[in-house]
């Protein structure tokens, strides 16, 4: 059930220019900043001699991608995220789910699904680029896995948060706006406790939680903190639909 | 012997300390057409969208086929077929996509799909528009749209708000036929103020004002009240009162407005063929003699207006 409504998401989304449109733009955003880096890394290393100046070609162009990678998606995601249910919403279309033999749960976990594949789509893709080098050199994959997985658990992050928003109210632009105002505010943290690294709210930054995969590190504690961030916020997003059904 | 599908138990409904549904109850037998009548804002929207589980009754209960809304609403739910007021369609999909989206939301087998949308396009007179979008169909034909994702699953209870608004004539008929041979193997609910339509496809009605069931019966009820024992009598030179209370069965006579007068007779006795020929030997100057039926509006009034008397 969770898959049919994941599917129908898709299909909505390919039916309009929207889900292409992003896909083209967002593509066409990492391939720039592909060729960008792939031209800088000659540049830079002609320049460094010793030794220890010199970086993987896989760390450099991957750095370059995934860092701008993850900055793209914070616009990318509420643009998607925000028509999920706000727009069911305003078109009355949600009563369709609602009367459908189909828990609150599978309805926001197929939305959710739905998305994330999409997003998932646009990281393989990425990723696939990035791993075209290997044609010419030697590539890190074990760098490349870490980068596309903490990518991939920051976009899950942005698209249980956007469902949430998205569920608050009728109108998709606003829920647009507070998701990427939300979503900001949740990367800089880290930046506005800059000075007290030991900070909880610091803690909370989701930039905090991605950095140690975009260094090619798999720790526990990021995979548990994006983990409990995405079912708080669809938990939330369930109960915010079952309240419409308690107080209509 | 007769099922119940729909079982409504004190249904009550509160906005904001307001009763908006007070007490609701009624049964549903399988195969019984139910018309739900009501002024706009009487409550019947919201007691549809109880009994299709949308909204969570503050008190009372709706079991399906003995499955408890509340209690166990996947499988309740999969034994209905609901059109909201504003019929739910995404419109960026074409009538296919979207009939087969709902088809698949409502369990129906996989093997089974295309048959169910062809049947459902077909029951609905929307086969000549599968790949149309939906965002282009005018208003009638996705009211059809409406429709057919609410059958498309045979299901045993069809719940329809307003089936046959923005449709036009030739539409509605199509409608009504198609509600008619619904209700022969499935019950269904329908709301509506045209109360022509009512009269025409249901087997019972439920009147609501106010939050309140101010009537629950079989339609022969409300026709009786239609149909009640009174002529209307047109006469160019009418004789004094008592010499047409002299006619066996003559009740009462009232004069009308119009010049006209309406006798009351008694149950069982048809006095018109006295009356016909007492105003041929009299030279009365018959020129109109008809059954007086109270329109079924005006019943509608009575009852509502009852209750804003009481």
């Amino acid at each position: 059930m969770i898959i049919n409504i994941a599917r129908k998401e898709l299909k909505s989304l390919f039916a309009s220019p929207m889900g292409w449109v992003i896909l083209a733009l967002l593509q066409f955003v990492f391939g720039t900043f592909f060729l960008l880096g792939i031209d800088q890394y000659f540049q830079t290393m002609s320049g460094a001699i010793r030794p220890e100046q010199r970086v993987g070609v896989t760390e450099f162009v991957g750095h370059n991608v995934f860092s701008i990678a993850s900055f793209v998606m914070l616009f990318a995601v509420p643009l998607l995220s925000m028509r999920l249910i706000s727009e069911e919403r305003r078109q009355q279309t949600l009563t369709f789910l609602f009367s459908a033999p189909l828990s609150l749960t599978e309805i926001v976990l197929g939305k959710f699904v739905g998305l994330v594949s999409f997003l998932t789509i646009v990281i393989l893709l990425m990723a696939s680029m990035v791993s075209s080098l290997n044609l010419w050199a030697e590539l890190d994959f074990g760098y490349i896995f870490a980068n596309v997985l903490g990518l991939w658990f920051l976009v899950a992050s942005f698209s249980a948060l956007g469902i949430y928003v998205s569920s608050l109210t009728h109108q998709p632009v606003v829920a647009g706006i507070i998701t990427f105002v939300a979503l900001f505010a949740l990367l800089l943290l880290d930046h506005f406790f800059a000075g007290d690294p030991s900070s909880t709210m610091a803690y909370l930054s989701l930039m905090r939680h991605f950095e140690p995969f975009s260094r090619g590190l798999l720790d526990t504690r990021d995979f548990a903190y994006f983990l409990l961030f995405i079912i708080t916020f669809l938990t939330l997003t369930v109960r915010r639909l079952d309240a419409d059904r308690l107080r209509g | 012997m007769n099922t119940v599908t729909v079982e409504a138990t004190q249904l009550t409904r509160v906005y904001g300390g307001r009763e908006v549904v007070r007490d609701v109850s009624f049964n549903l037998n399988k195969g019984e057409v139910l018309g739900f009548l009501g002024p706009n804002g009487a409550g019947k929207s919201t007691t549809m969208r109880m009994l299709t589980g949308n909204l969570a009754p503050t008190s009372g209960s709706v079991k399906i086929c003995g499955i408890d809304m509340i209690e166990n609403p996947k499988a309740a739910k999969a034994l209905i077929g609901y059109l909201p007021e504003q019929p739910p369609l995404y419109r960026e999909l074409t009538v296919d996509e979207f009939l087969t989206v709902a088809a698949r939301l409502h369990k129906v087998k996989a093997s089974h799909i295309k048959k169910a949308v062809q049947v459902a396009k077909e029951r609905c007179g929307l086969t000549d528009m599968s790949k149309r979008l939906i965002e282009n169909l005018s208003k009638g034909y996705q009211q059809r749209v409406g429709i057919a994702q609410a059958i498309i699953h045979n299901p045993m209870v069809v719940i329809l708000d307003e089936p046959t608004v923005g449709l036009d004539p030739i539409q509605i008929r199509d409608i009504r036929a198609l509600i008619k041979e619904l209700g022969g193997e499935h019950s269904v609910i329908l709301s509506t103020h045209i109360l022509p339509e009512v009269e025409m496809i249901c087997d019972h009605v439920q009147i609501i004002h106010k939050g309140d069931l101010v009537f629950n019966g079989s339609i022969d009820v409300l026709r009786q009240q239609r149909h009640g024992n009174k002529l209307l009598l047109g006469l160019s030179n009418p004789p004094a009162n008592e010499e047409l209370l002299k006619i066996p069965g003559v009740v009462s006579i009232d004069p009308l407005p119009n010049g006209l007068l309406r006798v009351r007779h008694a149950e069982g006795q048809m006095p018109a063929e006295a009356l016909v020929q007492a105003a041929v030997s009299n030279g009365w100057g018959l020129h109109q003699i008809n059954p007086d039926q109270t329109t079924l509006e005006e019943v509608f009034v009575q009852l509502t207006f009852q209750e804003l008397a009481a």
